[in-house]
């Protein structure tokens, strides 16, 4: 891996990156303050006094792969409900409502299972309905819309958003550094007893999302279809928004056991980034948030994917612009090749000087943008290791996954170059300092990497081991998992005729 | 430009459209507090964030440089006058491909592939692009690699090359974005919106076609370049670890002697909006309906601009406004809602009020904004309102400046546009002002129902009926135009 060939200035940049990057964890260490409270939930603390303001980033260990059965988007469908209020805030009156939510959910439930009778009986159908949505009503005079995220807002949150994948769930904002203690009574609130209230309108809202994300978007229809052919036995063959006729059943009941499993202290991190004094943030922290129950880590075990032995091949065919997407299963993020993976993305799809680039879009011109990249749609389990490109007006799909074939070919008989191996280590280095100089950006990277390593400082050496991988690495898990009969295709191909499509 | 489509189908997220210290209510005995309003909240510290240092240089060429120390990095970007709102129509497009293959194309002295080798090696970034009323080049280094970085931006400033390799890679690119841009109601409906808030032939509507970029010549480049590149039309901004000093003397050492050219004018674009009514583009593999309603905006130096900002959000600002409360919340009609009065630095803005809805709810969606419509300008807002708009407002206040980048980016803008340098400061004090009458009368002044063009980009088939209610309808059509048939516009 040395080459004589390197020139003074080349040398000293390194060195300077060096120094730089151990500064930085040498400083981290001394600047991040983590406790476990004694209900088990992990609080990470950074002190970051820029400006009067901080962030955090609470994530939660579980996401739309703990779906169960016939509940599909359960967890998302859950991270909505957890802006909704609580028993003390957006209602006028706690005891009423819940009763009134009682009589809600014995309502749907009889409602539900009629309609889901094979031979069910319409009109009693149509009554139990007309039951359930008086009851809804009943429920509903005692709620005040929105009264979580406007007390936020009216205090100056900021970036007030939540986000479901596959394997988890985060929520976060940000506010003026003098909210600490509102912040930290709101987001215990949040997680001590939310109420499940107006559920099914909200259900609604959430049929809206998957119209718009996966209904109507043709990249959305094929990573659908994509998805459940590349899995199987995989949580990850479901897709994380939800199947409609799963959205049109699961109940609030779901949603609040949902909760009760998944939502323990014990399965969540929570990271704050800013303008805080150690001492005073923990003594809040540890007042509001140790109020959560404790509860045991819910049970780990999802079904396996099985062993690929052939690929698979899914063919759209629709009205819009052709796509082209393969993917190889591979290892879970806790393997040890995980960081050989993100080197072989560097290479291949970063900036103009990646393979991806060089080849598909500047010299042969048949791909808009072509890239490679780990984890979809998750990668808490076996995931794909995903290729995708988007071809110039008048080229094929398959004209770009052969484009993509040969270049990873070539991955796999030369490896990579010195340079480039040089160049994504220089890079990996300069992309954690630039992501250090931004609260929301850091509590998301704290927390994740405390919830995925149990370390936070897995963040920085993931870099040392990115820094140990070889060519012979990169040669060595391409050539295991680069192959045919590991390989799922998606292929999105203009379909002119007009008519209807769904 | 296409890049975000894996993206937005990894995850699902709870989409939104976007100071006064509290005095507490008694809390319980263990201080911990059961109500929120029980909890005090104190005086934020007083925070003065730095202003950075601003230069004229003899040649016109204006600097501004701001110092943190907190990270071994330096980035900085020149904005330089004229942009796609003064190219011709032949030509439109002109711009973005200029933006692009300024940098793609090198230097006299490295090509453009050649300067990625150099760049990515050190981990740096070089960057230039077109936008509508100016174009920019930027940078972001290491502290380490920056005299090599200043070289190379300033190179690409005086001694662009343009080489032609890369103005075909751009072009075929810009014709695959054309081929694509009928894929996806969001984007469809974007296009139409500005069509008809500005209309067909306005600078600020055009569209590339396949015509029109393929008119575009290097030769036209390098006039773009040579036309507006000059010191005189530049400002430039620095922000990162390095002593203001040193950076001042290395930047004069390198744009002192460069001549004044030109001074670029103010671009004159014509504004005219299409008739109100209801229009649809018919997309029938679709089952949600992308609304929208459009009419003309205002300037952002607009004396109403405050009392404006303070009813979009009591309108359809963030999570507790009108729009989202009663059409998501309440109605489930949508998960994306919003909407308000829109506002540009140099030219009127588009009010748009947007909704994605079920095929089967086009037409009651339609009628619930128009009821909010009417709502907003029939009375006056509840006291609770206008203290929830001006707190969220005043309140976030801070994150308009809570980063070095974010006032030296603001003190560009506002110098660009001839703002005055502490227009933040009269926001602020403008937006405390704002009664629950100026609402009102805003309100009555900038909505107007009978002038909203209506837009509907769905699966036409199946809610023509619902539509034909409301009103007359007229189709659009976006079949693209083929090189041919709009070569002779």
């Amino acid at each position: 891996m040395r080459r004589l060939r390197a020139y003074l200035p080349l040398l000293m940049l390194f060195c300077a990156l060096q120094i730089a990057f151990a500064q930085d964890l040498a400083s981290f260490e001394k600047r991040v303050h983590i406790k476990v409270l004694p209900n088990g939930l992990t609080i990470l603390l950074l002190n970051r006094p820029e400006a009067p303001v901080f962030s955090f980033y609470t994530m939660v260990d579980a996401g739309d792969a703990q779906d169960p059965k016939g509940k599909t988007g359960l967890a998302h469908m859950m991270e909505h409900m957890a802006f909704k209020g609580t028993n003390n805030i957006g209602t006028t009156n706690i005891t009423a409502e819940k009763a009134a939510l009682a009589k809600v959910e014995t309502a749907y439930a009889a409602y539900d299972r009629e309609n889901n009778r094979v031979n069910r009986d319409d009109k009693k159908v149509a009554e139990l309905k007309a039951e359930w949505e008086k009851a809804r009503e009943e429920a509903d005079q005692y709620v005040i819309k929105n009264e979580f995220g406007e007390i936020i807002e009216r205090n100056g949150g900021v970036g007030l958003n939540a986000s479901t994948g596959l394997d988890s769930t985060r929520y976060y904002y940000s506010l003026p550094a003098n909210r600490v203690e509102l912040w930290a009574y709101l987001e215990s609130e949040r997680f001590l007893h939310p109420v499940m209230r107006e559920f099914y309108k909200e259900r609604d809202v959430v049929m809206e999302e998957r119209r718009m994300r996966t209904d109507s978007s043709p990249t959305g229809r094929l990573i659908e279809q994509f998805l459940s052919v590349a899995y199987d036995g995989s949580p990850y063959h479901r897709p994380g928004i939800g199947y409609m006729s799963d959205l049109n059943h699961f109940s609030a009941t779901d949603a609040a056991n949902f909760f009760s499993t998944y939502y323990v202290p014990s399965n969540m991190v929570v990271a704050v980034v800013g303008d805080l004094d150690f001492e005073k943030t923990f003594a809040i922290v540890e007042k509001y948030f140790g109020r959560i129950p404790s509860g045991p880590k819910p049970e780990e075990y999802v079904t396996e994917q099985t062993k690929q032995s052939s690929q698979r091949t899914v063919l759209l065919h629709d009205p819009s612009q052709p796509f082209y997407i393969e993917g190889y299963l591979r290892p879970s993020y806790r393997d040890k090749d995980d960081v050989v993976y993100s080197v072989i993305s560097s290479v291949m799809s970063e900036g103009r000087t990646s393979r991806l680039y060089r080849t598909l879009v500047r010299d042969r011109k048949i791909a808009m943008t072509a890239a490679g990249f780990s984890g979809f749609p998750g990668n808490k389990y076996s995931n794909l290791y995903a290729f995708y490109a988007v071809p110039s007006q008048g080229h094929s799909a398959a004209q770009v996954g052969n484009a993509i074939n040969e270049a990873v070919g070539k991955l796999k008989s030369d490896g990579v170059s010195p340079d480039e191996l040089k160049m994504v280590k220089t890079r990996a280095k300069a992309n954690l300092i630039r992501g250090l100089a931004n609260n929301q950006g850091l509590a998301m990277k704290l927390a994740e990497n405390q919830l995925k390593y149990g370390d936070w400082r897995e963040l920085f050496r993931r870099i040392d081991k990115i820094d140990a991988v070889t060519n012979d690495d990169v040669k060595r898990v391409a050539n295991q998992i680069f192959v045919d009969s590991n390989r799922t295709i998606g292929i999105l191909e203009t379909n002119s005729a007009k008519g209807a499509q769904r | 430009m296409k890049t975000k489509i894996l993206m937005a189908v990894m995850s699902t997220a709870l989409l939104l459209g976007s100071g006064q210290a509290q005095k507490a209510a008694p809390a319980t005995s263990t201080g911990v507090a059961t109500h929120w309003k029980q909890i005090a909240i104190p005086e934020l510290p007083p925070f003065k964030p730095k202003q950075p240092k601003r230069l004229v240089l003899s040649n016109g060429m204006i600097v501004f440089l701001t110092e943190n120390h907190e990270l071994p990095l330096i980035s900085g970007s020149a904005l330089i006058r004229g942009g796609s709102d003064s190219e011709p129509a032949e030509k439109t497009g002109l711009v973005e491909i200029y933006g692009a293959t300024w940098r793609t194309g090198g230097t006299d002295k490295l090509s453009g592939d050649q300067l990625d080798d150099f760049l990515e090696a050190r981990a740096a970034k070089v960057e230039t692009s077109g936008a509508e009323a100016n174009t920019s080049i930027s940078f972001n280094c290491l502290k380490a690699d920056f005299n090599d970085v200043l070289g190379i931006l300033v190179d690409l400033l005086r001694r662009p090359a343009f080489r032609e390799d890369k103005l075909t890679l751009e072009k075929k690119q810009m014709y695959s974005s054309i081929s694509r841009r009928n894929d996806e109601t969001g984007e469809i409906a974007s296009i139409q919106t500005d069509i008809l808030g500005y209309g067909k032939q306005s600078a600020y509507a055009r569209i590339p076609e396949y015509a029109t970029v393929a008119k575009v010549t290097r030769e036209d480049l390098l006039q773009w370049h040579k036309k507006h590149v000059a010191p005189n039309n530049i400002i430039f901004g620095v922000v990162g670890d390095f002593d203001s000093k040193e950076m001042e003397a290395a930047l004069r050492k390198y744009f002192d002697a460069w001549p004044k050219g030109e001074k670029v004018g103010e671009s004159k674009v014509t504004i005219a909006p299409e008739k109100p009514g209801i229009y649809v583009v018919d997309k029938n593999d679709v089952n949600q309906s992308e609304v929208r309603m459009i009419s003309l905006g205002i300037e952002r130096r607009n004396p109403d601009y405050f009392a404006l900002q303070v009813m979009n959000e009591i309108f359809g600002g963030g999570f507790s406004s009108r729009l989202f409360t009663n059409l998501r919340t309440k109605a489930g009609l949508a998960y994306a809602v919003g909407g308000g009065v829109g506002s540009e630095w140099d030219h009127p803005g588009l009010t748009v009020l947007d909704i994605g809805t079920k095929t089967a709810t086009t037409a009651d969606a339609i009628k619930a904004l128009w009821e909010q419509v009417d709502l907003m300008k029939k009375d006056a807002p509840s006291e609770t309102e206008m203290k929830r708009a001006k707190d969220a407002i005043l309140n976030s206040f801070i994150f308009n400046f809570d980063t070095p980048a974010k006032v030296l980016r603001e003190q560009e803008t506002y110098e660009f546009y001839g703002y005055p340098k502490d227009f933040l400061e009269r926001y602020r004090a403008g937006v405390e002002k704002v009664t629950a009458a100026d609402v009102l009368r805003v309100a009555n002044k900038y909505l107007h129902r009978e002038q909203l063009k209506v837009l509907v980009v769905g699966n036409t088939s199946e809610f023509e009926k619902q539509l034909a209610a409301l009103g007359p309808v007229t189709p659009i059509d976006i079949t693209i135009p083929g090189p041919e048939a709009n070569a002779k516009q």
